[in-house]
């Protein structure tokens, strides 16, 4: 069976997992960390880097790092405006109206869909070295209130990296399914889930294994990132009116500044005060004592913005809080005092987190991945039964949305409209599909329109198209089209509002430098010579040891010839004639290693201290690159 | 009979047939059912259809997978909720409710075109008073005058309305006991005649367009009170 992973492709930190047995894991970086910082950068050989790397780079060279980017997921240039404000965005000069967002990181451009496929393809690289092998099958978390655009974009994002997305799962949803994974009862359940860049909130009736999302709501542009703003914003004032200094398009400052709030943001749910400390441009500090009560009264606008979706979304599930049985809070912002205080007030209930916040949704998306991939003794008996968070509409005469799937039915859902012609011979349609819940198509978010082509020429009113729209499991819109009277298929163009056409897709698969099987192999290939060359110097240490002495001749014999062996391979690109040299190698010098670690020892006990011998890479070396790396 | 939406004997998929929401779940169309059933049918179908547990089949069982359980879903949304589920049954018998929806005022308020009111005659007085009541409202806040007893006496005709809102539901029921009749008498061997069906099925529609009506203007009223 093919392994599929469960990402969190978060705002702050993504993550990969899977289902190890019964558990889900989340598999560390190469850094050791669990958490990939969603930040990427450009070296200066522009070449990308990602998560902490690319940290460094966020103050050091600002104009080739980027953060924060799946608020751009999905938007177009219109929906970003108050974006560009907070965030150092630097769109594409060239950029042309209606098209999809560029960002410029050094002299390069990329769109949000490619940022975001760096960052998924890093968390593929610690599956694959993970796992020993490739790994291209992927479930991938979206917030629940992600719109249509915003879903197409993850999932793009996931082709371009290489991976085939087989679903896309609403972030508080998975939530649940990790709770939900040894809890296995039946009652109401909310998920509270407040991440970096995105809040949804989400109410499920858990029975028996199924897992009904019977309301959600959320703020695609809410979350810890807003916090973070609200605190720079008050310091670069302050440095503003006490120092004279306008620091606002200091880039470098700026982000000083905003590591220096993010620490104290954090600092301040354990802590009663904080005293912020940034030396700023010139030599002087800028200083300031946070107390928790002030930072409190300042945040509460931000966390207050959360209260009308969980309402909503109890009225749309027709519950009042004494029915619901289990409140669950999920997102790092979620570990704000405040914000908890804020959940217990709204449900009438201390919340869950037993489970860590930065890291359940990915755990929940290994599950997701486990029972798409044919399920186990764990997830047996669970499905996953999730609703579309938007109602899907069409445009009709004067300019009105008219619903035809609402909010919070479940996917997959579909609706059927019949079309016809105004005018004698009128071969094609127009369809223009938005999704929200206003009333007027130009207070909804438009989504596509679709241009029906091939009508057999009539009388006018006489074609009969039926259309269906049909919302899949992932949340995304299919449209196909039939005339009835012909029964002739009728052709679907369609242009999206927001978002790159399959061929821009595909183009960017084929530009992309690590494309699955190919590029695993060569890293492969390079990991490998790295582990010969480690060895082989090993090696020459051991040689020059006392323990080298005590080998009989053939030994040594039998070494030179495996070392011999190795070098030769290794200048080849024969991945498994590398991988079997070393092991013969290794296998080979496992008595020396042995003789090593007793003259080392034996050392020891003359009085010595280990520090003091000289074990040059000691007992481990000839074994640099021991298997069992992640167990 | 329920179509054979999966093979009983492989569990695998089976492609589509078109068929109507209640024969979907092998239920005859009567308008009282029992939810609880219904939401037991709806699980036990969605272990069997939904695209998750049929992820690693063939493109065509993945086809007819997603086919399957979307129409459960909707059949499944359509006829928990009575009122849809009324809706639901009337359009079978072919007849579309009056729109009152508020999408439909909008585009007759935009087309210029006059939308199809129906008035319930019984609500005549009462709304006629209501709407200038409302209008009064209206200028008032324009004016930034505040008259308490008029928004008491508004909120007393709301306090009624929803009243009456509530009450139609139940006569509603009334009338789908007598459908039911109908179609137990059929399935005994006595087919009811097209004017029986007509006779109940009209009184259906016209207590789903009161009903709808009360509720638009009920929402005018919280609409008119916000402002």
């Amino acid at each position: 069976m093919d392994r599929i992973v469960g990402i969190d492709l978060g705002t702050t930190n993504s993550l990969v997992a899977f289902m190890q047995g019964e558990t889900p894991v989340v598999i560390p970086g190469d850094d050791g960390l669990n958490l990939l910082p969603s930040v990427v950068a450009l070296d200066a050989n522009n070449q990308p880097v990602v998560g902490n790397a690319a940290r460094n780079s966020l103050i050091e060279t600002p104009e080739r790092a980027v953060y924060s980017i799946k608020r751009l997921m999905g938007r177009g240039v219109e929906d970003i405006q108050e974006e560009l404000k907070l965030f150092p965005f630097r769109l594409a000069e060239d950029m042309q109206a209606g098209e999809v967002l560029r960002i410029t990181l050094g002299e390069k451009t990329f769109t949000p869909p490619e940022i975001s496929a760096l960052i998924l393809r890093q968390l593929k690289r610690s599956a694959e070295r993970f796992f020993g092998g490739p790994v291209t099958k992927a479930v991938i978390t979206v917030p629940a209130y992600f719109n249509d655009a915003q879903r197409q974009a993850t999932k793009d994002a996931g082709r371009i990296a290489g991976l085939e997305v087989l679903r896309l799962v609403n972030e508080p949803t998975a939530a649940s399914l990790a709770y939900g994974l040894d809890k296995k009862q039946n009652g109401i359940v909310a998920v509270y889930d407040l991440g970096g860049g995105t809040f949804d909130i989400s109410i499920l009736k858990l029975h028996d294994g199924i897992f009904e999302v019977i309301a959600t709501n959320g703020d695609t542009h809410l979350g810890g990132d807003d916090i973070d703003n609200l605190l720079i914003t008050i310091a670069l004032d302050d440095i503003r009116g006490d120092l004279g200094l306008d620091l606002r398009h200091n880039a470098e400052a700026v982000q000083a500044i905003r590591k220096a709030v993010i620490d104290a943001k954090i600092a301040l749910s354990s802590q009663a005060s904080v005293k912020l400390d940034v030396e700023l441009p010139g030599g002087k500090h800028y200083q300031r004592e946070i107390t928790r009560e002030h930072y409190e009264q300042l945040i509460q606008p931000v966390i207050d913005r959360t209260v009308g979706p969980c309402k909503q979304a109890m009225k749309d599930a027709g519950l009042k809080p004494e029915q619901i049985d289990e409140v669950v809070l999920v997102g790092g912002s979620t570990r704000i005092p405040k914000v908890r205080a804020l959940v217990k007030e709204l449900f009438r209930r201390e919340p869950h987190t037993d489970l860590n916040p930065d890291e359940v949704v990915a755990l929940g998306a290994a599950v997701q991945a486990n029972i798409l991939g044919g399920g186990s003794e764990a997830t047996e008996n669970m499905l996953l039964l999730d609703v579309t968070p938007l109602s899907l509409g069409i445009e009709v005469a004067g300019g009105v949305t008219d619903k035809i799937i609402l909010r919070n039915s479940t996917i997959p859902a579909s609706a059927t409209q019949f079309y016809t012609t105004q005018v004698d011979g009128q071969t094609n349609v127009a369809i223009h599909v938005l999704q929200g819940e206003r009333e007027l198509a130009t207070d909804c978010r438009s989504l596509a329109r679709f241009d029906l082509k091939g009508i057999p020429p009539m009388a006018a009113g006489i074609p009969r198209v039926e259309v269906k729209f049909l919302i899949d499991a992932n949340g995304i819109l299919h449209v196909s089209a039939r005339e009835q009277r012909s029964g002739k298929e009728a052709e679907i163009q369609v242009q999206p509002s927001y978002g790159l056409t399959d061929e821009q897709v595909e183009g960017m698969i084929l530009d992309s430098f690590d494309n699955a099987e190919e590029d695993f192999r060569r890293r492969q290939l390079i990991e490998a010579r790295s582990e010969t060359a480690t060895i082989l110097g090993a090696l020459e240490k051991g040689k020059k040891s006392a323990a080298w002495g005590q080998l009989t001749t053939d030994e040594k014999k039998q070494i030179a010839k495996m070392e011999k062996a190795l070098a030769a391979v290794n200048a080849e690109e024969d991945y498994p004639a590398i991988r079997k040299a070393i092991d013969a190698l290794n296998q080979g010098t496992m008595r020396l290693a042995e003789l090593m670690m007793d003259t080392a020892v034996s050392t020891a006990l003359k009085g010595k201290t280990m520090d003091e011998t000289d074990l040059g890479e000691g007992p481990t070396a000839p074994h640099p690159m021991a298997k069992a790396e992640f167990e | 009979m329920r179509a054979a939406h999966f093979c009983e004997s492989c569990g695998k998929v089976q492609p589509p047939v078109p068929v109507d929401y209640f024969s979907f779940f092998g239920l005859p169309p009567k308008l009282n059912l029992d939810v609880a059933t219904l939401e037991k049918d709806f699980y036990d179908l969605s272990r069997k259809l939904h695209p998750d547990l049929n992820a690693s089949t063939g493109s065509e069982e993945q086809e007819w997978s997603l086919e399957q359980s979307s129409m459960l879903n909707d059949a499944y949304r359509t006829l928990k909720n009575p009122l849809k589920r009324t809706a639901y049954l009337l359009h079978l018998e072919g007849v579309e409710l009056e729109e009152q929806s508020k999408s439909a005022t909008e585009q007759a308020r935009a087309t210029g075109k006059i939308k199809k009111q129906i008035v319930p005659p019984d609500l005549l007085e009462e709304v006629f008073e209501l709407n200038m009541q409302l209008e009064e409202l209206r200028m008032n806040k324009k004016t930034g005058e505040d008259d308490p007893a008029l928004i008491a006496e508004i909120g007393k005709q709301k306090q009624t309305l929803e009243t009456k809102h509530e009450a139609l539901l139940q006569e509603l029921q009334t009338y789908w006991k007598a459908w039911d009749a109908l179609i137990d008498r059929g399935q005994a061997g006595s087919p009811a005649t097209s004017e029986e069906r007509a006779q109940v099925r009209d009184k259906m529609v016209d207590v789903l367009n009161r009903r709808n009506y009360i509720r638009n203007l009920v929402r005018d009223v919280n609409e008119a009170m916000e402002n």
